[in-house]
């Protein structure tokens, strides 16, 4: 009996955004489906997937996170080019040192740093401050300047402090990273803020704040579902792709951090279930419409490409 | 094809007596169009309007169950695409393989190993739901002898997996009164293996090599009088699968195609690489699949599935809450410390978790934050201090304690100076992350 493909109509697409300049920029977007359905439209890009670097030791890393990079880890450029080496896509550079608990460091300071890694790799860069939004709102009008030309991904822009970052974004050619938890209505919201301030729909990326595996999954999930099921017909407000911090996330879970298992109850060895803690946070989220994951491990880096590389091949009909 | 609510209205009996619960016949024809009532609740249906409309009432997707009794898993009935339009109903069961050809110790070692999978989670526990038993010897003896042992050594319903008629019959006769699924019929056999299905009223695996195929035999096997069903199109690679998964959903749900009105079975094993068949199965706990087999009995494998599904699986409209009340952790005397959380499941089986794993006998209170994290009731104005400072006065701790100390989560430092004036506590900032309590209570608890 000949089945008849259920093929859905979609009027729309979610937008294509460039990440970096020169022979190695990124592009992510443009997806006319739901995640890999390609038997009734486009996965034009491949999901890019950057490794964190700190300007900050990483203290509170567990071992088997640190021993995998062994010594580069008090030293951003350093560490940004073993994250070029390991296959990343991109850098994404967190400027934590700006952070009042961890030293503070001005505008200046920040700046230098991110200049000197991206003069460092020729994978595109993204910038992320230290998270206290009106310190962030503080520097990035520097840091913006210092990377001009160099198309970087910058954020996070929230509905306090988006003013200054897209301002910066938009006089020095960057794209934003728009941030807001979990709600749809809010992020449409930032999001016409943000275009209202005429930087371009194809400039912005949407952070819709995931959670772990075990650890709130579920509503980032359908929170992504349901936006791509609106970039895909015709909300435009929805349509910019998607960014999913999975390694800060994911690396915060027990199942991850932990050597040993709870009293009574075997979890397995540490490898394999770290791995997968984060690595599966990804790929559920790829299903679910993520479209740039940073991670922290090599190895989830290389096991969410093994993946890609086979569900990328769509099913045939 | 699925009827609309006038046709389905034609053939009822136009009494409009509301004992179906609906206030008109027409009413009640637009609920059974829209799969929200079953045509028992009208008593008067002829048996005539009942033929013709049994099909069109029954769920789109079937509810299938394999085993017996307390380990009995329940598969289907599945209504939506999406969790965000309403919940998914029967989480994905979870098969681990064993093979025929291996020797009668390592059978038993993974078994063993499977039915030590159990993993605690918001304070539930949670296990995987079956054993595959494959007939990877080609040999119907050596199969029997595997079923035999398996059976013995596992509470766990089981699947049978051979394409071998002679070999399923065999293993049926021992193995049929658990109920396992067979696995599978396909074009070559179905006759004989449906047949089986039938002569031992057990449900049935139908493998087609492609969606095509898997429509047909389908077709085929319904002749035959046999309806439990799980389907499987013969797609092995993820992409395929992912493909096939979401058209039978699509097609079942949207159409009310009826050869895929079952659940569907997915196999990601892969025992060469557990990683890769982790991902793998994840993808088909997150997309449609009724059943998904694995090889690995490794718990670093099977406890990221088993969360996903739980997270998958969730009612997105209700958080899980416990109640909030003062819980006691290893016995906890007057001087034990107080942890002041919320009542979000996973916030306080996080910190339940963690206080019980330093061995230092504590109180726990969740605050009623509408089962809601932390951060999150925070935000919302749920985990006020003046919430806070109200419900520890309702709940009575201060007479369980000889001291003045509340601990509170480090997320939520801002609180304490207006936390500590409202409620004469003195207020202890804690770590941040649950995990960080046993450390913490070692250097600043005595
Ligand atoms: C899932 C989630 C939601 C879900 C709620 C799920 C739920 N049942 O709680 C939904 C989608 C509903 C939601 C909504 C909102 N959210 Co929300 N949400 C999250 C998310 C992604 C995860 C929260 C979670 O489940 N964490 C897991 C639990 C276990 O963590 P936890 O409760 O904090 O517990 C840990 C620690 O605090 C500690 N701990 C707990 N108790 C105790 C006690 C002691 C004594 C100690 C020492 C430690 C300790 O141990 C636990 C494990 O480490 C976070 C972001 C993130 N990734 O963390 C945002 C987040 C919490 N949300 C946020 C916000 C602002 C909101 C909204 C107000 C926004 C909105 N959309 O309007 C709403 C409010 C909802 C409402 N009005 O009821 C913000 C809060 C910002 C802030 N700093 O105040 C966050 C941090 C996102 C962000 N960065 O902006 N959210
Ligand atoms: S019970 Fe039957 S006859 Fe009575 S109102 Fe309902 S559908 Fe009509």
């Amino acid at each position: 009996m000949a089945v008849t493909i259920l093929k859905e109509r979609w009027t729309s697409k979610v937008a294509e955004v460039t990440i970096g300049e020169g022979p190695k920029a990124v592009k992510v977007g443009g997806d006319s489906t739901l995640p890999y359905l390609t038997f009734e439209g486009q996965v034009p890009n491949a999901p890019v997937v950057a490794l964190e670097v700190s300007d900050v030791y990483p203290e509170d890393w567990p071992e088997i996170l640190k021993n995998a990079w062994g010594d580069v880890l008090s030293d951003p450029v350093a560490w940004a080019k073993k994250a070029v080496e390991f296959g990343a896509d991109a850098v994404a550079l967190r400027l934590d040192s700006a952070h009042p608990d961890k030293g503070n460091a001005s505008a200046e300071d920040v700046a230098r740093t991110a200049k000197a890694v991206a003069d460092a790799i020729d994978v595109p860069l993204i910038v992320l401050g230290c998270g206290v939004e009106e310190k962030d709102a503080e520097i990035f009008p520097t840091v913006g300047e210092v990377l001009q030309g160099k198309n970087c991904l910058i954020g996070c822009a929230t509905q306090e402090n988006y003013n200054s970052i897209v301002a910066t974004a938009l006089v020095n050619g960057h794209s934003v990273i728009a941030s807001s938890p979990l709600d749809i209505n809010l992020a449409k919201q930032l999001n016409i803020l943000i275009t209202e301030m005429n930087l371009p729909s194809d400039r912005i990326v949407i952070d819709p704040l995931i959670g772990a595996l075990g650890y709130g999954i579920e509503y980032a999930y359908s929170i992504m579902e349901r936006a791509r099921l609106g970039a895909l017909t015709g909300d435009k407000m929805l349509a910019m792709p998607i960014i999913c911090f999975v390694g800060q996330e994911s690396w915060k879970a027990k199942e991850a951090k932990d050597e040993g298992s709870p009293e009574g109850y075997d979890w397995g060895g540490q490898y394999t279930r770290a791995i997968l803690w984060e690595v599966m946070t990804a790929t559920t989220l790829l299903q679910a419409g993520g479209h740039l994951f940073l991670m922290r491990h090599p190895d989830s880096l290389k096991q969410f490409k093994d993946h890609v590389a086979a569900i990328s091949k769509g099913a045939q009909y | 094809m699925a009827l609309t609510g006038l046709e389905i209205y034609k053939q009822l009996p136009k009494k409009n007596c509301k004992e179906c619960g609906q206030p008109t016949c027409l009413a009640f024809a637009m609920q059974l169009a829209a799969g929200k009532a079953s045509l028992e609740a009208c008593p008067y249906v002829s048996d005539a309007a009942k033929e013709f409309l049994g099909a069109a009432s029954a769920p789109p997707i079937a509810l299938v169950k394999i085993g017996t009794g307390e380990k009995e898993l329940s598969i289907g009935n599945e209504t939506v695409l999406f969790r965000h339009d309403k919940r998914f109903e029967h989480p994905t069961g979870i098969a681990i393989e064993v093979y025929d050809d291996m020797s009668a110790e390592e059978i038993a070692a993974k078994v063993d190993a499977i039915n030590k999978l159990v993993f605690d989670r918001v304070g539930q526990i949670h296990e995987v739901d079956l054993v595959a038993v494959v007939n990877r010897s080609g040999d119907a003896g050596k199969f029997v002898e595997a079923v035999k042992a398996v059976q013995g050594a596992t509470k766990y319903p089981l699947i049978l997996i051979s394409s071998d008629v002679n070999a399923m019959g065999q293993a049926l006769e021992v193995a049929a009164a658990g109920k396992p699924l067979v696995y599978a019929a396909t074009a070559e056999n179905y006759e004989a293996m449906t047949e089986l299905a039938k002569k031992y009223q057990v449900p049935l695996a139908v493998k087609g090599s492609n969606l095509n195929e898997l429509a047909e035999l389908v077709e085929k096997v319904t002749a035959l009088g046999w309806k439990e069903l799980v389907i499987d199109s013969g797609a092995r690679e993820v992409a395929q699968a992912l493909g096939d998964l979401t058209q039978i959903r699509r097609k079942a749900l949207k159409e009310k195609f009826r050869p895929f009105g079952y659940p569907a079975i997915a196999f990601a094993s892969n025992p060469e690489n557990p990683l890769q068949e982790a991902i793998d199965a994840g993808v088909y706990i997150a997309k449609y699949a009724g059943i998904v087999v694995i090889s690995s009995a490794d718990p670093a494998v099977v406890l990221p599935l088993i969360t996903l599904r739980l997270n998958i699986y969730t009612d997105p409209q209700k958080p899980i809450a416990v109640e909030a009340k003062i819980y006691e952790i290893g016995n906890p005397g007057p001087d034990a410390p107080v942890f002041i959380t919320t009542n979000f499941s996973l916030t306080y089986f996080c910190v339940a978790g963690d206080v019980e794993a330093s061995r230092v006998p504590a109180y726990v209170i969740p605050i009623d934050t509408d089962g809601i994290s932390v951060l999150t009731a925070w935000a919302a104005g749920k985990y006020s201090p003046e919430k806070i400072a109200e419900d520890l006065k309702n709940l009575g701790i201060k007479d369980k304690i000889n001291h003045n100390k509340i601990i509170i989560p480090g997320h939520v430092a801002v609180l304490s100076g207006k936390l500590a004036e409202l409620s004469g506590f003195e207020v202890i900032v804690g770590p941040r992350e649950s995990s960080g309590i046993p450390s913490f209570l070692k250097q600043r608890w005595n």
